[in-house]
């Protein structure tokens, strides 16, 4: 019975026996011969490994942002009023940034659905639901250049100093946004490649990718949807902290 | 082994495929689509209606653990993979809660020091002159 299927190259050994679930999975699972995390691509387990060092890289410059604001004995601007935005003669208090959170939680909901269409190999919508979301991530950044101009050239917000209180206000306020903006635009840059990969069909040829000899699957859609929801998930923590507080 | 004996390998290896990827039903999407944008609606009123405090602070950081754990736990797949992954993503940042209380201290410290020695601090540090 062995010979017919080794010859149909089907050696792989994870398909039996099952897996333990529980505290016994994780440690069958750490303790096994060649990898731990099963039942993933190892291309999904190293983009979470890199999240998890991104997670350490915004939480430090969250972190020493509440350093320096409980540190400073000058009153922090109120991010209510600085970011406030005069529609139809009226100030709307975060409006702007408000917008800037539902268009990025919109980017997250079609990136989530790219990944489900690409399971379903339907090359079309996936690559439409991909565009969709580097369109709405390219808005994000969009407005948040309108925000830093605003900021820089009407309010004159340096990072050394600005009119409206505590120094260290400019400093956190760039070094947060601007790293996080910067990860939105790498991850628009991304989406692109990935979209055009898909409506290539070089994912259902499984012609390698640059840079790598291995062959593309739709799990690379699922990869890229990790690193979008991370961003997502970044500003949900700078909305609260630097915006709410 | 008796997988092995009633499917043909071709289709073997595709079942052992599939198990790889993620497959749920659309409508958790949008429910979750949903529930974020009324949570972010919820944190948005927050400010708006200009709570302060402790009724603040616990309705933001409520709201943002939330939305943090919707966006992980169905958009980012992470209920459904095995925990030995899970575990190794999630546990590590609890490190950051000790990074957190020593800023904390550190920053209460730099406070009281600044009040001690420079008194009315206003006039030390006053608003930077912008160009």
């Amino acid at each position: 019975m062995t010979q017919p299927v080794v010859a149909a190259g089907m050696a792989s050994p994870d398909v039996t026996p099952p897996l333990a679930e529980g505290l016994q999975g994780i440690v069958a699972d750490w303790s096994s011969d060649q990898r731990a995390f099963k039942n993933v691509p190892w291309g999904k387990a190293m983009m979470w490994i890199f999240l998890l060092s991104d997670t350490f890289i915004f939480s430090s410059f969250l972190i020493s942002y509440m350093t320096v604001r409980m540190s400073t004995t000058v009153p922090w601007p109120n991010p209510s009023e600085v970011f406030a935005l005069t529609i139809g003669g009226k100030s709307i208090p975060l409006i702007l940034i408000a917008i800037m959170t539902f268009i990025l939680i919109s980017s997250s909901g079609t990136m989530a659905l790219a990944v489900n269409y690409g399971y379903r190999k339907n090359r079309v919508v996936t690559f439409w639901l991909l565009l969709a979301t580097a369109a709405l991530g390219a808005t994000f950044v969009g407005m948040q250049a309108f925000e830093w101009s605003k900021l820089i050239f009407e309010e004159g917000v340096r990072p050394w100093g600005n009119p409206m209180g505590a120094a260290q206000f400019g400093s956190s306020f760039f070094m947060i946004t601007g790293f996080h903006g910067t990860h939105v635009s790498i991850g628009v840059i991304f989406l692109i490649i990935v979209a055009i990969k898909v409506l290539r069909g070089d994912l259902d040829k499984q012609r390698p990718g640059f840079l790598t000899g291995r062959r593309g699957n739709y799990e690379i859609v699922e990869t890229m949807g990790l690193y979008w929801h991370f961003v997502d998930l970044v500003w949900v923590f700078i909305f609260a902290v630097f915006y709410l507080w | 082994m008796t997988q092995a004996e009633t499917h043909a390998p071709h289709a073997a290896e595709a079942a052992a495929h599939e198990e790889v990827g993620q497959h749920h039903p659309l409508g958790i999407y949008f429910k979750i689509w949903g529930l974020l944008f009324v949570l972010s609606t919820a944190s948005y009123l927050v400010d708006y209606f200009h709570f302060q405090g402790y009724l603040r602070w616990f309705l933001i950081v409520t709201f943002m653990l939330l939305k943090a754990g919707l966006i992980v736990a169905v958009f980012m797949h992470m209920v459904w993979e095995r925990l030995a992954l899970a575990y190794a993503i999630l546990v590590p940042p609890l490190l950051l809660l000790v990074l957190m209380g020593i800023g904390a201290f550190e920053g209460d410290h730099t406070f009281l020091t600044r009040g001690t020695f420079f008194g009315a601090a206003p006039a030390v540090t006053a608003p930077a002159k912008h160009p």
